[in-house]
């Protein structure tokens, strides 16, 4: 007790300096409001601007609401996907050793790195109908691109590296003793798995599922390649969106937009909580 | 993803006595994943190679020469340079302000810096749309001014800030609470400066955490192509990045171009890639 308050007060009058701090806070708290809150009070302002009726009008014409439902079903089953691979490859990662592990290991930022546009590119370089593969696809009845399975994809690749990185340091944490208390004990590797490493790795699961989630819903620079942006059939809601901009109908850009952005805040907010979740579990362990 | 790209540092190290030799389950398990990796990541991306190289390497090299092509690669780097410079030193800020302050209103901070990885970049250029374009909240103020910030470079550059703002940020904060306060503190009672202590004891205590973030913010600069796209409004090519030279260029049926250009990119990408692998093991080595 004593210790520590002479500690305070030799610490106190080098740290405090008021206006040094006072104004880095000011810095902070301007630049974030003018770069950040500014811009989404105007969106705010100018969706319902035109009454909230005008506002379901915009999203429940059926272009928009369209779009927003191929969004919505093509997040769902990209999730899936990468949720599941996504997983295995992080167990295969921390738990094999194998040719290629660190080269692997190394690429699967590679997502994160490559401008999405330029992956719409690559895919449609290899699947376009013009292609062999493309071809090939084509007169076997898989259209991949200007399809609903190119947005798929599209989506999977620029979401690729989310679950493994979130799932990954979680599995190199588990006590290994665990595991092998229950191999001992006669359970296989698919039972271990399943009631030893899967409880303990299920909430990182669920935060790298809702940031793919979250990602695939703004996803624009692959998909508006990938896709042929046909009305109705394969228009997203971020192409809608610019569509809608394009054409100068900025209220029917901004209900969507709206629609968008409270949907991933939520599923941002989840993600903060079962972060936080997990480490409020860390301390604990 | 911000927590995420901090745990990458620690993830490609894995101690050997977890690792396993694989069983015959264990092979088709590998052979999956492998699978699944080279057909997301490989195909593409030897794909992007080949298309390229299609029409062969003269024209390629025609294709990146042009000046068009020379321009967008010249203000696309341009603008990235710009806006990581604007979110480092921001970000250095805000971040400080995370991880050494206490005030009311800090959580606060906290949860809007993530804010523009909940943004669609499409809604993020449209917002500056809504503030700096013609019927814009300050559409008359400018006008005044006359000054042009929609459809014109300074749009661009706002959009690619607003877009990378949050890698600095996340990169540093939780290096400057694994670091602690206690030098900090010993150089402050040694009668140094805020700024010497910076300058002398932080900055190179962060820096390896601090170039991860500068080249997160670069990367993600260097690509960014809807909020650009909406501000550029696409008008004339002395607004044209590189990722708007290969929309415009696919529009116009220059395949060749288009391809050119994405190889490029992703080569820059790629190498960007190594260079932060070097930083991890930098890193690792530091902590």
């Amino acid at each position: 007790m004593s210790a520590s308050a002479i500690q305070l007060k030799t610490l106190q009058p080098a740290t405090v300096r008021p206006w040094g701090k006072w104004s880095l806070r000011a810095v902070a708290v301007l630049y974030l409001s003018l770069i950040l809150l500014l811009p989404l009070a105007a969106m705010l302002q100018h969706g319902f601007s035109n009454g909230l009726s005008a506002f379901v009008n915009d999203v429940t014409n059926p272009l928009a609401w369209g779009a927003l439902k191929l969004t919505l079903t093509a997040a769902i089953a990209m999730t899936v996907i990468n949720t599941l691979l996504g997983t295995l490859t992080a167990y295969v990662l921390v738990r094999y050793e194998f040719f290629g592990r660190r080269l692997l290991n190394s690429l699967i930022d590679l997502p994160f790195a490559i401008p999405t546009l330029v992956a719409g590119v690559m895919l449609v370089v290899l699947y376009g109908p013009q292609r062999t593969l493309g071809a090939w696809l084509e007169a076997h009845g898989v259209q991949v691109i200007f399809a609903t399975p190119g947005i798929v994809m599209a989506l999977l690749f620029v979401t690729y590296p989310f679950v493994i990185r979130t799932v990954q340091p979680v599995l190199m944490e588990i006590d290994r003793t665990e595991e092998e208390a229950a191999w001992t004990l006669g359970a296989s590797e698919w039972q271990t798995f399943l009631h030893i490493i899967l409880p303990a790795i299920r909430p990182a699961m669920m935060t790298g599922a809702l940031l793919c989630f979250a990602r695939a819903l703004g996803e624009f620079g692959s998909i508006v390649i990938v896709a042929g942006n046909i009305p109705g059939r394969t228009l997203t809601a971020p192409v809608y969106i610019f569509g809608q901009i394009e054409s100068q109908n900025q209220h029917g850009a901004s209900a969507v937009s709206l629609v968008l952005l409270v949907v991933s805040f939520a599923l941002m907010f989840a993600v903060d909580w079962l972060q936080r979740r997990r480490g409020i579990a860390h301390v604990a362990a | 993803m911000s927590q995420l790209e901090t745990t990458i540092a620690t993830t490609d190290f894995v101690p050997h006595s977890r690792v396993a030799r694989p069983g015959k389950l264990a092979w088709v398990l590998i052979g999956v994943v492998v699978l699944y990796a080279a057909f997301l990541l490989g195909g593409p991306l030897v794909a992007i190679i080949g298309g390229a190289f299609a029409s062969g390497a003269g024209a390629l090299w025609r294709e990146l020469t042009s000046a068009a092509a020379v321009n967008a690669l010249q203000l696309t780097v341009l603008l990235a340079i710009a806006a990581t410079i604007i979110n480092t030193l921001f970000g250095l800020c805000i971040a400080w302000v995370l991880a050494r302050d206490k005030f009311i209103g800090q959580a606060f901070i906290n949860g809007i810096v993530d804010l523009p990885f909940a943004v669609s970049p499409v809604i993020a250029g449209f917002m500056l749309i809504l503030l700096f374009g013609r019927n814009g909240w300050f559409a008359s103020w400018l006008e005044a001014a006359n000054l042009k910030i929609v459809f014109a470079l300074p749009g661009m550059l706002l959009a690619t800030v607003f877009v990378s703002l949050p890698f600095v940020v996340r990169e540093i904060v939780p290096v400057l609470i694994h670091l602690g306060e206690e030098q900090e503190h010993a150089a402050y009672t040694l009668g140094a400066s805020y700024w010497q202590t910076f300058w002398h004891i932080t900055l190179p205590n962060i820096q390896w955490g601090l170039l991860y973030g500068v080249t997160l913010t670069f990367a993600r600069a260097l690509g960014e192509f809807g909020a650009v796209l909406v501000v550029s409004g696409s008008v004339s090519r002395l607004t044209e990045t590189a990722t708007l030279f290969i929309f415009r260029s696919l529009d116009d049926r220059n395949e060749v171009g288009a391809n050119a250009m994405a190889l490029v990119l992703a080569l820059i990408s790629f190498s960007i890639l190594l260079a932060m692998e070097f930083y991890k093991k930098h890193q690792r080595g530091n902590l």
